[in-house]
């Protein structure tokens, strides 16, 4: 049964879902050179959702490329508050959510942290260590606001867990893609597919698979099965290796491989 | 007295809290795993064989019972009576190898493979790598690049001990980052390998069960104490970094009279100067800036650096159970020495805090029997002390 209070990221995504478009959303490390013009570029050549990272000190879901990213922010100076200073001088019309560790919500607080998110126009929220049973204060600060926070679902999960995981989440879910953090790699793991059709089968959410999804053609191996993929460790590399526009050239080859396989 | 002592130091509430502290802060994908490992440590802690197999190993190959010694010169010197509770004769050197055993052969019972484990000082290491030889199964330790090249003689015996040291390059390149990889690993290889962590610090159920496998330490010195001198200690110390060795004491005398004191390192003072925070799987006190990130710990001892606290701690200063008083690293090379000339006993420099804190407050305590747990011998820690006292 749909609710019949689906938070705003998730009409958008669903409606465009139905009308036969694969969702693609990138990754981009807030607070890293040149990460505003990045999401710009993501946003003009394709996004269908905006992930914007708040780089943490800890980051133990992340590979090297995005640790390395994050690092690098957090030397810049980067914080929560900066970030999202930054994300109000945007002016894209693409979704953006942020993918944060839970001591930066918690460290906050519930209902302070929400706020601020929302009110620097973020629809939403990943938070890749809280678990569903630690997600209660959060969700109901997050909910209270009309944001959407984005829960994981693992290859590990047995089958009972996973329709709880995608009650509980808005917007999409987060399909993790592989056991191991975020990085290329250079197979899609079978992984990847089997959980996307495991969460299909028990959800009618947007079902985006992330983390292991490394160029346009495990992209669109990807789709086959999902309703889109996170590009992350992809994206952030080419952003610290050939700056923004080396962004928006990745995502629109990534946009374009994975419109003509749904035609 | 309003609290109930005999519910301190029992099992954590079903979501795995002390109070408010603790919890499972966990990856979705290792969700399943900490429920197993609960399951599997909750059935196994019940079963008698179970349990006489550990005993077994904790007595013919760990040399259980450690014994306590009673510090005259050291004592008279300082109008106490000062007594160890001799966690340094244990097979490797130190507490790490009740903790250990337990989860090796938990491990092994679950049909897990492979170890992984994370060391500050290499004590924890090499108990692993020593376990895992044991036991037959193979082992991966992270270890911090800083704390690679300060403790090369404990990197050395781990690879004399067939295990695989892999130097953390990330973050500080201590302690929190060798956890940071290590959890990387586990989230990645966790349908064949045990993740064995080395203090009561980690999600659920590690803080409760990593304390369970320590509390030989208390129980046997509450025994030893009444034995050798008919009444319990007045004050029980230990070192505190994650806070193993200090729970495996204080579980023996939570519910005495006792003081207990947990002694932090000045620059790792998570339950002096940290706020709660949530990091590798725990809400605890966390040494951290006004954004949350985690802050440095600096502290001579490798063992020690570390910016958090295992909860149970946080939970005993929040009820005031037990106090968490900081040494300086300057206090800590003078205890050292001291306990080296007087007693003929190098300690680590992890147990040193101990000894720093008791020197420092004997003034107060005197005629006072003070047990301290010394944790661990000094011989890792003898090179670097070679270079700082030249």
């Amino acid at each position: 049964m749909i609710s019949t209070s689906l938070t705003p990221l998730e009409v958008t995504l669903r409606a465009k879902r139905d009308a036969g478009r694969k969702l693609l959303v990138p990754y981009v490390t807030g607070g890293l050179k040149g990460w505003t013009d990045a999401i710009r570029a993501a946003a003009a050549n394709g996004a269908d959702v905006i992930e914007i990272g708040l780089p943490f000190s800890d980051p133990v879901m992340d590979g090297p490329i995005i640790q390395q990213a994050s690092q690098q922010a957090l030397d810049d100076g980067a914080t929560p508050i900066s970030i999202l200073e930054g994300v109000r001088t945007l002016d894209v019309d693409v979704p953006l959510v942020v993918m944060c560790y839970y001591n930066t919500v918690h460290h906050a607080g519930h209902e302070r942290f929400a706020s601020q998110l929302f009110q620097a126009g973020i629809v939403g929220a990943i938070i890749p260590d809280l678990p569903l049973e630690e997600s209660g204060p959060w969700c109901a600060a997050a909910d209270a606001v009309g944001l959407a926070t984005i829960m994981l679902a693992a290859p590990t999960a047995p089958d009972e867990r996973l329709p709880r995981v995608c009650a509980r989440a808005r917007g999409f879910v987060y399909s993790v893609g592989l056991l191991g953090v975020t990085g290329e790699r250079t197979e899609l793991a079978a992984t990847a597919s089997l959980l996307a059709k495991r969460l299909k089968k028990v959800t009618d959410i947007p079902v985006i698979i992330g983390v292991g999804v490394s160029n346009s053609a495990q992209a669109v191996e990807a789709c086959k099965v999902a309703d889109g993929i996170v590009q992350g460790a992809s994206v952030v590399r080419r952003l610290m290796e050939g700056g923004p526009d080396a962004v928006g050239a990745y995502v629109a080859e990534v946009r374009a491989a994975i419109d003509a396989s749904t035609v | 007295m309003s609290i109930s002592n005999q519910s301190i130091m029992s099992e954590p509430s079903e979501s795995g809290r002390f109070g408010e502290f603790g919890g499972r802060f966990v990856p979705e994908t290792l969700v399943p795993a900490c429920q197993e490992l609960e399951a599997a440590f909750r059935e196994a802690w019940a079963d008698p064989i179970f349990r006489a197999e550990l005993d077994q190993l904790l007595k013919e190959y760990a040399g259980r019972p450690s014994m306590i010694t009673e510090c005259y010169q050291l004592g008279a010197k300082l109008g106490i009576r000062l007594v160890l509770k001799r966690e340094d004769l244990n097979h490797t050197g130190s507490h790490k190898i009740n903790n250990v055993l337990g989860q090796v052969l938990l491990a092994k019972r679950m049909g897990k493979k492979h170890i992984v484990a994370e060391t500050g000082a290499g004590q924890h290491g090499v108990a692993s790598a020593t376990a895992a030889a044991l036991m037959g199964m193979s082992c991966k330790v992270y270890m911090g690049a800083v704390d690679v090249e300060r403790q090369g003689l404990n990197v050395f015996r781990m690879k004399l001990l067939g295990a695989e040291v892999e130097a953390v390059h990330s973050g500080s390149r201590t302690l929190k980052d060798a956890v940071n990889e290590a959890m990387r690993d586990w989230v990645a290889s966790v349908e064949s390998t045990h993740y064995c962590l080395g203090s009561v610090m980690g999600p659920h159920p590690y803080p409760w069960m990593v304390r369970e496998f320590h509390r030989v330490i208390g129980s046997e010195a509450r025994e030893q104490c009444l034995e050798r001198y008919g009444s319990d200690p007045d004050f029980v110390v230990a070192c505190v970094g994650g806070g193993s060795n200090a729970l495996g004491i204080f579980s023996g005398f939570v519910d005495t009279k006792a003081r207990l004191i947990g002694v932090e390192p000045a620059g790792g003072a998570a339950v002096g100067r940290g706020q709660p925070g949530v990091v590798h799987g725990m809400r605890s006190y966390l040494m951290q800036d006004e954004y949350g990130q985690v802050q440095e710990a600096h502290s001579i001892s490798a063992g020690l650096d570390y910016p958090g606290v295992g909860p149970e701690h946080s939970y005993l200063a929040s009820i005031g159970r037990a106090e968490y008083p900081t040494v300086t690293d300057t206090e800590v090379i003078e205890a050292f020495q001291l306990m080296a000339k007087t007693e003929g006993i190098i300690p680590a420099l992890e147990c040193a805090h101990a000894l720093a804190w008791i020197s420092r407050e004997a003034p107060k305590m005197q005629g006072k029997t003070v047990l301290m747990n010394l944790s661990g011998r000094g011989d890792k820690d003898v090179g670097q002390m070679m270079e700082i006292l030249g």
